[in-house]
């Protein structure tokens, strides 16, 4: 066996052991580390593949951000894991049927087309590097996609904003910031004229 | 070096140690190099705050950051009594190995790396924002409401600066069409100005270059952006729980990573290891690892320079900085550096 293969199942068994933990730790801040470990290791496992743009992306976009987020929310949140835990039984058989339903049908489609089919050694086309490549395809054939893509996560931004903004709380109060950039020591800050003021009593406590 | 090993040792097990010792070659100079920046900081802040500073230990104080060291290690490692304590010392390792993993793809010179990989400021990029989960988890795992607020600031204000931070580089790579530090530089050294201190990116980049430059303070959580440390309303931010050894883990990171930050900034911007003068000038015009090496302390210089000069911001005007301000401008940047690349007056075709 070849190093190679003795770091795909070396992940491998990581990928599955965190994925088992995702759903069975008992902390939810734990759930959600493990689950960052899971998006770690398959980041690894793309890398050795050879496709390095997704790795590294799978990292930046869904461990640097979402997940960072995802712990926020987890931390804040008074999370009681009894209540969460209360309907087990009952969804159980539900859960169950979903699950066969889904094994079955990712075995339909890998016995239709087995694994083996899939050039896995296969010499690289271009000595492009795979961002290269991929930008190449999607501002090219693939280019009103990625418009419309983006303009699906535009309309998920103006949302999340449109819901969140109140401005129309009369007795809210907000911070004029162009003003408070704007002062300098002249509005603040006024020198004054006087006599030195000395006060006859204190003098001598003041030693 | 590699093959020399494998020569010795055999393939595998050669190729193994080959490389632990090459990332020695890096790490440990880097370590010492954190040890003296922490030194320099101290007698620069002195200097400008018209004080001495540490100067007992050693000749001009040259052996404090080993007393400091030793300090550190021989003191009592504290845990919290409600602390989770798997996360609790999981944190400070995350942030030193992600400080120290990112130099795996820095190019210190044209034939001095570690690796040159493809998708070299990717990995950089991914890797810094590993180091997040080092604060967030410090923050979380010491049970410290202080501590917890703090880690959440540094970790909202990193994730906000990141993204100018991203669109600096976005702009990099459109000039330079590559994701390889060694492309980005050999990209600087041709051009209109043949190569020389104008041909650099912080010209035609400039609003990007400085974007990038302050971004990387805050990104450091270094001051005037040092609100996680924030110590008249959070005692000392994410840390507070910490001592001894973790906690200097947490220190090493912290100027581990503000020397990657100046030698990426050196790279993208300043033309690395490109000397400022003509070829013509001999030692001078010659592009070396010592020019990179001058840069990027130039840069920490900076670094430490900002500290004694700007007081704090507020988290409020930093979460404006970061969000209405850098961002719209790295936006509108790109958007003309785009024009500007498919007009005819481009300096870049060549």
């Amino acid at each position: 066996m070849d190093i190679n293969s003795i770091l795909f199942y070396v992940f491998s068994a990581i990928l599955l052991f965190s994925g088992l933990k995702v759903i069975s730790a008992k902390n939810p801040v734990h759930s959600a580390l493990y689950l960052v470990l899971a998006f770690i290791t398959a980041s690894c496992l793309w890398m050795m593949l050879g496709a390095e743009f997704l790795s590294l992306t799978l990292i930046l976009v869904y461990v640097g951000a979402v997940m960072v987020l995802f712990l926020f929310v987890v931390m804040m949140l008074d999370v009681d894991l009894e209540t969460l835990r209360r309907g087990f039984w009952k969804n159980l058989p539900l859960a169950l049927v979903l699950g066969v339903v889904v094994a079955v049908e990712m075995l339909l489609v890998i016995l239709k087309h087995p694994l083996t089919d899939v050039v896995v050694n296969a010499e690289p086309v271009t000595t492009l590097s795979n961002s290269n490549i991929l930008g190449w395809i999607l501002y090219t054939q693939y280019s009103y996609v990625v418009e419309l893509a983006s303009m699906v996560l535009l309309l998920g931004l103006v949302v999340a904003v449109a819901l969140t903004l109140r401005k129309s709380d009369k007795a809210a109060k907000y911070q004029n910031i162009s003003k408070q950039v704007a002062v300098d020591s002249r509005t603040r800050f006024k020198m004054v004229k006087m006599d030195a003021e000395v006060e006859e009593e204190h003098k001598g406590e003041q030693q | 070096m590699v093959e020399f090993f494998q020569n010795l040792l055999g393939h595998d097990l050669g190729y193994v140690i080959g490389y632990v010792i090459k990332a020695l070659v890096v790490i440990i100079p880097l370590t010492l190099v954190v040890a003296y920046v922490t030194l320099a900081e101290r007698r620069i802040l002195g200097f400008m705050h018209a004080r001495i500073g540490a100067n007992r230990v050693g000749p001009f104080g040259l052996f404090q950051p080993f007393a400091d060291l030793l300090k550190f290690v021989f003191k009592e490692i504290i845990t919290p009594t409600k602390a989770s304590s798997g996360v609790f010392y999981l944190a400070p390792a995350v942030i030193l190995i992600c400080a120290l993993a990112t130099w795996a793809v820095v190019p210190f010179a044209p034939d001095l790396y570690f690796t040159n990989v493809n998708a070299g400021i990717l990995y950089v990029t991914a890797i810094s924002s590993l180091g997040i989960y080092g604060i967030i988890l410090a923050g979380w795992a010491g049970n410290s409401k202080y501590s917890f607020l703090g880690g959440i600031r540094a970790t909202a204000q990193m994730i906000s600066y990141e993204l100018a931070m991203g669109f600096g580089i976005v702009g990099v790579l459109m000039v330079s069409g590559s994701l390889s530090f060694i492309d980005i530089v050999n990209d600087q050294a041709i051009g209109k100005m043949h190569g020389s201190l104008l041909s650099w990116n912080w010209l035609p980049m400039f609003p990007l270059f400085l974007i990038y430059l302050i971004s990387g303070v805050a990104e450091t959580n270094r001051a005037p952006f040092d609100v996680c440390e924030g110590e008249s309303e959070i005692v000392a931010g994410f840390h507070v729980e910490y001592s001894g050894t973790p906690f200097a883990l947490f220190m090493l990171a912290e100027y581990a990573s503000m020397i990657l930050v100046s030698t990426l900034t050196t790279i993208m911007f300043l033309g690395g290891w490109l000397s400022p003068f003509p070829t013509t000038w001999g030692v001078l015009g010659t592009a070396s690892m010592a020019w990179l090496v001058v840069k990027v302390l130039i840069l920490l210089f900076g670094f430490i320079w900002y500290r004694a000069s700007f007081p704090r911001y507020r988290y409020d005007q930093i979460m404006r900085l970061g969000w209405k301000v850098f961002l719209p401008i790295t936006l509108v940047w790109i958007f003309v550096l785009g024009a500007w690349m498919v007009s005819p007056l481009s300096i870049w075709n060549y």
